[in-house]
Order: C-alpha cells, then structure tokens, then sequence
C-alpha cells in the first residue's frame, strides 16, 4: 500500500494573462458593448442560462468563490438563500453594492469604468440564478464618470436585448437599473443600503429578518459587490475547476488588489489569491519606496482591517486566512502601504476621523465612540496625552466594538486596535517626550 | 454639529426659489427616474432628484448649486413625500449642498491613503491660492472641502472638482488646475501625470497586448 500522494503546492500566482478576468482593467480599449463582445463578453449567454438555475449555483458553490465585498463570505451559498418561489407574489431583487469608498478600495471603479458588460451579464446571470426580477446597482455618488458609463452600458445592453424582456432570447425577463449614492460610507453596508435605495437615510437595520427574507421592499434580496457579480460569468464559462485552481483551500480563484501609499508605482492589477505579498508588491508596483527595509506597516484589507507590522507581511500570502492569522483580514484586497516615513499614529487616527464623519449616528457606542476614540488618538498623536489614556482608549474600543447594528463600530475600532497592539512603543515614546502632561479628559 | 452648515430658509431665498419648477428637459427626465422605481415605490427617487435639482440651481446660478427649502419642498409634492422625509435625506448625505458653493467645489480628499501620498502638499497649493477649507473664495469661483476617501486610492492624492477627478497630484499640478480653472480653461482630467488610469507608472506589468489592440485572450483558454 503506497501513501496517498500528497496534495499538489497551490497555485499562488503570478497570474497569466489568459487566466485573467478583467482584460480591460486599465482601460487601454473600449468599454462599450461591441469591444467587450470581441474580448467574450456576452459571448452565447444564452447558454449559460440554459444550465439551469441551480445547476448555476452548484457551479459557482463548487467554485469555492468568496465574497469579494470584505466578509468573504460564499456567494454560491448566498444565491442559495433566496426563495425558489414566490409563495405570496413578492418579487425578488438583486441589488449590486457598487459604493464603493472603503478607504483604499478602488477595483469596482475599474471594472465600471473599463468592464461594464462584465458586471451587466453578471447581473443578469445572478439574478437569474437566484429568481429575481430585477437588478439595482447601486453605485457612490462621487463615481460621476463611472455612472455615466454604466447608464450608457445599460442602455447598450437593453438595445442589444440582452437585457429586459426575453433577456439573450432565454425567456426570462429581466431589467437593470442604476441608482447613484450621494456620498455616504454607511451605504456600502447591506442593510443600509437597501434603505437608501428606498429614498431613506442610509441607516442600517437590525437583523432579522435578512434580506433574503425580507430586503428591498420588504422583497427577498440578496446584496452582492461588484466584483463578485462580475466574475460569475467567466467562472460559468471555464468552469469551477479553473477558478478553483488559484490561491490556497478555501481562498480559491483571482482577485483585483489595489495598491496604495509607499510603493513605487501604485496600481490595480488583478492577481491570484494567495498570491505573497513581496511578489505582489515587487512585480507590479516596482518594490517599496526606498527599499523593503523602509517597510513599516501594511494596512492590507481597506481601512476596516487591522495594520500588520512590516517582518509579519512581507512574505504573508494574500488571501483571507493568511491575514487572519496575522489578525488582520484580505477585506477588499485594498492594500495601504506605508513606509518609514509616516507617521503611523497620524495615518490611523485620520482612520478615526473617517469614522467619525461617516458614523450614521444610529447607534450611540459608534455615534459618541467614534468621535471620542478621534480625539483621543488626536492627544496620542501629539504626544498630549497620559500613559494610562492608551489602556483607557484600548478599553473603549473593546466597548463599542460588537456593540452597533452593522460593522462600522468594529471598523472603527480595529485600526486602532492594531496600532496599539504593535506600536505601543511609539505611542508611549511621544508621550514620555512630551514629559506626560496631565491633561483634561477629552470633552 | 458646530460645523454643520447653517440652512438658510429666509424670506430672500424664498422670493428666489419659491417659484422653483423643473426645466422642460429635467422634467422629462425627472419623468424617466421614477419610472425606475416599481409604482408607489417613488420615495426611491429622492436622491436622483435632489440631485437633478442641485444641478438645474447650479445651472441657474453659475455654480455647482445648492439645496434650497423651496426646492426640497418641491421634490417633497412631487414624490408625495413629506419634506421632512426630503430634510433627512438632503442633509444625511454630503454630496447635496446645503448652503451656496462657489463655481468650482474643489473637493480634496484628505483620507489615509492620499494622506500616504501627500494630500498635505494639495491642500497647500489651495491655502496658497486663498482657498480656505469650508469657505468660497471672496470672487465665488472656488469653494474648499474636505471629503473623505473618493475611491481613487492607486491614484492618490486626487481632487473631485465639480463632476471631474485630477489624479497622481503634486503641489505644482494642483496650483496648475487651480490657475488654469481661474482663467476659466478646462485643465486635463485625470492622472496629471504619465499613466494610463490606474496602470503602474511606465507600462502594464500584465495584460500588455490590450495596449495596442483590443486582445481577444479565449484563444490561448
């Protein structure tokens, strides 16, 4: 009896450009429909349709593809939560959350502005597989350009009867509809979401019920990002064993990772999960500026996840359980780097302002918390500050976090978390500099 | 709340705007954008038409336009919404303006990723051109304000003025814009410098046969 061979190395990148989603990412060619027709887009649609309803979600489960949103959560398995009939006539919604402002977050943009069929056919493909009647793509007010070329996609879809009635001859009916934000962070949470669309404040709400019980109208709806929706037809159309073969178990397929802050050449390109994070940064943004020795933190998710000091990430792989042994998260696969330069307690607690202004003012642990831990992390950053006031702030992140209807408290409260946890040092030094001025509580 | 804007409802905006009524065009397409909506369900064409509103004041006065009472109230009858419902919309969202702005609202984004990048050098280029942060300038050409992460991060620091983004800014292209738009041009939009939207500088790393032609890449699945 021989053992059984052992499971072949993953694939973690580089990436060839045949296995790539998005070939027009940086948009050196048109968006419009006949270009994305000619680079397969809407390419027999039709066909993929006649797969069946259920026979889509086995394949996009089988896929293994997490929620490219932040949570990372199955979306076969979310398809899968919607009713297969409309016991009572209600309607069913797909609502796609193009709002896209998490800071360092800037891929949905790129796939609006250069690949707008991708997320058309999608739409239609997920709303198909999961019975709607329609699509919403909701996408933030400040996308002015994005949006109109999207309303111009759309308009192109609907001439070319891809969408609306008999959608690509399939017999099923099926709209799209583009509803733009006005500037509201809150907006990118589901629930919060569904509201605004109802011509509300952005407020989240409690759940349950869910939105797949009772969303957009009190209709089922499953809220979905961008980038998940506008993989799903490549992934029908080459099959889940080619998704499933980049990245690590269970972080499976190819993700749009967006660069920032100190590297050489900042960008978005489109990688393979798990690909590490020194081969990310070196092959296509030209290394660290000044070297990986002027490395000193990497916030590697979107502004929501924790920052990971340089020795911890520089060879971590770039997916959602390698970030999350680091305690960290792949969030968006906004990936903020920051060099020896920064001023580490300045860049989170701009973080905390961010908060601040975009807390929907719902919940009072975020309402009044997110404005406190600013001005507590303003004295931190001057170094006006007590000793003891890093514990005391620890302490009130720890009590708003898990507190709130939707994440924005733990979002907030994560960064600086994981500034105190692996800068206390620094935070201490500017303190004990200052000679510990005792100081009035913060107002 | 000190630094919210104070809403003006005084007797002079209400002789301005008390007439308010869509243009011919914005009532055709104010038309379309209820229609987008399942039927009774019009309250979800609020922040569209605010919108639209905002836009046919900007029009009206030169500016990039403002919110006022009147013409909330407006979009309340026609919605059949009461106008508190339109307040709590109008002021929960910061991209309708509550108070006049100048010609251009230059929007720079102060977050940590154009922080990283060096929004600070942006925001100096406008404090040197007079621009100060919630104000408009004394000629009503340029009002200041700080935002919060605009989704350009690959291509931080940038700038939304008005409906256009300026990209990959420096102290020096920031002061630029600001002239050009001060003499009334129309600066590039975009990266201000040599890249193609969110490509690395110099050249695709990936995917560089789409440079020259639209690359059709199923043949080589």
């Amino acid at each position: 009896m021989t053992d059984a061979p052992a499971a072949p190395a993953p694939f973690v990148g580089p990436l060839a450009d045949r296995d790539r989603i998005f070939t027009n990412v940086h948009g050196f060619q048109d968006w419009g429909v006949d270009a994305a027709m000619q680079r397969g887009d809407w390419d027999n649609t039709k066909k993929l349709m006649e797969l069946g309803q259920d026979a889509i979600i086995d394949i996009i489960k089988a896929s293994n593809l997490r929620g490219r949103g932040g949570a990372g959560f199955p979306t076969g398995m979310k398809w899968s939560f919607m009713p297969k009939e409309s016991k009572d006539g209600r309607p069913s919604f797909l609502v796609i959350n193009a709002d896209e402002s998490e800071p360092g977050s800037c891929k949905d943009r790129e796939i609006i502005r250069h690949d707008p069929h991708k997320l058309i056919e999608g739409a239609l493909i997920a709303g198909f597989a999961m019975r709607a009647r329609a699509a919403y793509i909701y996408i933030r007010g400040e996308f002015i350009y994005e949006a109109k070329v999207l309303f111009a996609a759309v308009e192109q879809a609907y001439a070319k009867g891809f969408i609306g009635k008999n959608a690509c001859g399939s017999g099923y009916d099926f709209d799209v509809f583009v509803h733009r934000g006005a500037g509201a962070y809150i907006c990118g949470e589901e629930t919060a979401q569904i509201e605004s669309l109802e011509g509300k404040k952005g407020q989240p709400r409690l759940k349950p019920p869910f939105p797949a019980g009772a969303g957009l109208y009190g209709c089922p709806t499953t809220v979905n990002n961008v980038e998940s929706i506008a993989v799903s037809p490549t992934i029908l159309r080459r099959g889940a064993a080619w998704f499933n073969s980049f990245g690590r178990e269970n972080n499976r397929g190819t993700k749009l990772f967006q660069i920032s802050g100190h590297v050489n050449k900042p960008c978005v390109v489109e990688e393979s999960m798990s690909i590490p994070f020194r081969e990310l940064i070196d092959r296509h943004c030209g290394g660290i500026r000044g070297g990986w020795e002027n490395l000193l933190a990497v916030i590697p998710g979107g502004s929501s996840v924790p920052l990971v000091p340089a020795k911890e990430i520089m060879d971590a792989p770039m997916d959602f359980d390698g970030l999350r042994a680091l305690g960290s998260g792949l969030g968006t696969a906004a990936v903020i780097v920051m060099d020896k330069s920064t001023d580490i307690v300045r860049a989170i607690s701009r973080l905390s302002y961010f908060y601040k202004h975009e807390s929907c003012g719902q919940c009072t642990p975020c309402r009044e918390g997110t404005g406190w831990m600013w001005r507590v992390m303003e004295r931190l950053r001057t170094g006006e500050a007590d000793l003891s006031e890093i514990d005391m702030l620890h302490q009130v992140t720890k009590q708003v976090e898990g507190h709130t209807i939707c994440a924005l408290g733990d979002a907030a409260a994560w960064p600086i978390q994981g500034l105190i946890r692996h800068f206390r040092p620094e935070i201490e030094r500017r303190i004990n500099e200052r000679g510990a001025p005792v100081m009035e509580a913060a107002e | 709340m000190a630094d919210a804007p104070q809403i003006p409802d005084e007797a002079e905006v209400r002789a301005r705007w008390g007439a308010f009524v869509w243009t011919a065009e914005n009532a055709e397409l104010a038309k379309t954008i209820i229609a987008r909506y399942p039927a009774g369900r019009q309250q979800s064409a609020v922040m569209p038409l605010l919108d639209l509103a905002q836009r046919q004041v900007g029009a009206e006065t030169q500016t990039q336009g403002w919110l006022p009472v009147p013409v909330m109230e407006y979009i309340g009858r026609q919605l059949d919404m009461p106008y508190m419902r339109v307040y709590e919309v109008a002021t929960f969202y910061t991209m309708y303006n509550l108070a006049p702005v100048g010609r251009y609202h230059v929007q720079v984004c102060g977050t940590t990723p154009c922080m990283l990048r060096g929004s600070d050098d942006v925001f100096s280029a406008c404090k040197n051109k007079g621009l100060v942060k919630g104000a408009t300038t004394p000629d009503g050409l340029f009002t200041l304000t700080e935002v919060e992460c605009l989704g350009a991060c690959a291509n931080a620091p940038m700038v939304q003025i008005n409906d256009d983004n300026y990209e990959d800014l420096t102290y020096d292209s920031m002061s630029a814009i600001l002239e050009t738009l001060a003499a009334g041009g129309s600066p590039k939009i975009g990266p201000q410098i040599d890249r193609q939207t969110s490509c690395p500088e110099g050249g695709p790393t990936t995917l560089k046969e789409m440079v020259v032609e639209n690359h059709d890449y199923r043949g080589e699945w």
